[in-house]
């Protein structure tokens, strides 16, 4: 796989493996998958269930303990542990925003835990911050004192992005951010980080299981299944229904609508 | 597929939650028929599509109330019959199929004794006549190895496997009419793909009605004949499946536009703007 661009790559994955569970019951989730994100890309994992994009997600933000690989962020090798300046360099979007906020922890207890976790912001300082951490993803002052409960699926999803990006990091893992949603808030999402990415410069990589979504938001992806790597190919290259590999192909035409001849053809891949 | 007789047959339908301090009317006043056809019925959640869906079969839960001027499954006045007629029309006569496996079988029992028990139910056949039928079902439903997942609980089947099974129980009562809310929305999608080819079989060949209720309008568009939008309650559309994409309401045009397309890439998605208006008017 060549390096994507010249750019030096931000994060770089080479030769990940990852297992569940021991001898003869053991699993092996992701197998052998190298990739490069260079600063200021959006990078997409795409795979159906079971495909190990997610464990992939989760083995970079130190969820997951890789059995082996290499994980360097921001030109620091990732070993077992993350440092607690980790999290000033890469923050992760969970997919399901009624289970990643605390039930009982007000939207400011959300925002504020983090700036006092890494001493960043000085007593008066912790409020002028939340505000604009709220502002940036579209949610007024008035979203600081309520709980999630109090919250819509979209309202609480952007409540996770500006936890993400409260510390400021240069990469967000985003994990199926929007498959909870209604179409018409998953767009005001998609928007959202459209734009951040821009004003900021931020590096994503967005697993999804929707190759719509990633293509809107990814100029290039990796194809996974069965924990291996399929392909990795470009935006262009997916819209131009130019993919290499025929498993590819079938998720692309799958993914286009109901066709009860192409239903009949469908093969297993493993 | 014509629409020369109507099987069920929907007006004015209305199902309203009341409690002590307001009256909440998840659907308000939806009319329409369906024929032997696929029928699709789309909308966002609180549209009231899946409220829709349960009323037809009675299944709305308490507080919630139906009414409605007509609700008539082939002669059958569903709003006044009784709860034993009803108990022989579902699964027999009017089927439904839910989103998640996980949650409609019962995990404690073999996922192949469902089925038989489906049958054994319906026919009154003997356990070893309705054992023979349910393997036939879950070979009619492509599953490769019937025997194997006869004897398999809920939990050792994937979420494919899962609804096939569901819509293999529902297959041994033979219905004529099926309801299918967002049967295949946790599915993988070529997953889905093979589970459509199967409702879509049973329509071509056996002459079933199918309800399909879904959030998804590429696929609604794709799969169905027709197709109902539904917002708030109510019906703001109605057309043929393959006309969507030229949807006359706002609030259709709206859904579609702010869909992300692999064919057509957009810089910034539009955004929906809900126009109060919408609320009472249809189209």
């Amino acid at each position: 796989m060549s390096p994507p661009g010249t750019a030096p790559a931000l994060l770089e994955i080479v030769g990940l493996h990852v297992s569940f569970g021991h001898d003869v019951a053991a699993v092996q989730a992701v197998r052998d998958v190298s990739f490069r994100v260079a600063e200021g890309a959006a990078f997409g994992l795409v795979g159906e269930s079971g495909s190990g994009k997610t464990t992939v997600l989760r083995a970079i933000a130190g969820l997951v303990v890789p059995a082996s690989g290499r994980i360097v962020a921001a030109g620091r090798a990732q070993g077992l542990h993350r440092a607690r300046a980790f999290a000033r360099v890469c923050q992760m979007v969970f997919q399901d925003p009624y289970g990643s906020l605390h039930p009982r922890h007000t939207v400011d207890r959300v925002l504020s835990e983090p700036l006092a976790i890494h001493g960043l912001a000085r007593h008066g300082e912790v409020e002028r911050r939340v505000d604009r951490a709220l502002a940036d993803v579209g949610l007024g002052p008035s979203f600081r004192f309520r709980y999630p409960h109090q919250l819509s699926g979209g309202q609480r999803q952007r409540v996770s992005i500006a936890r993400a990006l409260i510390l400021e990091p240069r990469i967000l893992l985003l994990d199926e951010p929007t498959s909870a949603l209604d179409v018409s808030v998953q767009a005001e999402i998609l928007n959202l980080l459209a734009r951040l990415r821009r004003e900021r410069g931020l590096t994503y990589v967005l697993v999804s299981h929707n190759l719509a979504v990633v293509a809107h938001l990814c100029e290039r992806l990796l194809v996974m299944n069965a924990g291996r790597v399929v392909e990795e190919l470009t935006r262009d290259q997916l819209r131009a229904a130019a993919p290499a590999e025929p498993y590819t192909r079938q998720l692309l035409q799958a993914s286009l609508g109901y066709d009860r001849q192409a239903a009949g053809q469908l093969t297993t891949f493993d | 597929m014509s629409v020369s007789q109507p099987l069920l047959t929907v007006e004015d339908l209305r199902v309203r939650f009341s409690g002590r301090v307001a009256t909440v009317e998840a659907v308000r006043g939806v009319s329409f028929e369906v024929g032997r056809e696929k029928l699709g019925i789309v909308g966002e959640s609180g549209s009231g599509k899946s409220m829709t869906g349960r009323a037809i079969l009675r299944l709305v839960p308490p507080p919630g109330r139906v009414t409605a001027r007509r609700l008539v499954f082939e002669g059958i006045d569903l709003l006044s019959a009784s709860e034993s007629a009803m108990r022989r029309i579902r699964g027999e006569r009017i089927a439904m199929v839910l989103q998640d496996p996980k949650f409609s079988l019962n995990p404690v029992m073999p996922v192949g004794a469902q089925v038989a028990e489906a049958w054994r139910v319906h026919s009154g056949a003997t356990w070893r006549e309705s054992r023979r039928r349910a393997l036939e079902m879950l070979e009619a439903v492509r599953i490769r190895n019937p025997e194997r997942v006869y004897r398999a609980y809920p939990h050792e089947v994937s979420g494919g496997m899962g609804q096939r099974i569901m819509i293999a129980m529902m297959l041994a009562a033979g219905p004529d009419l099926l309801i299918a809310d967002e049967p295949t929305s946790s599915l993988d999608v070529t997953v889905q793909m093979q589970v459509l080819a199967i409702l879509d079989d049973l329509v071509t060949q056996r002459g079933m009605g199918l309800v399909f209720i879904s959030h998804d309008l590429n696929l609604v568009a794709s799969f169905c004949d027709r197709v109902l939008i539904m917002y708030a309650g109510r019906i703001v559309e109605t057309c043929r499946a393959q006309d969507l994409a030229v949807a006359r309401h706002p609030y259709t045009q709206g859904l579609l536009r702010s869909l992300p397309r692999i064919d057509r890439p957009v810089a910034e998605l539009a955004v929906l703007d809900r126009d109060p208006a919408w609320l009472n008017s249809a189209l």
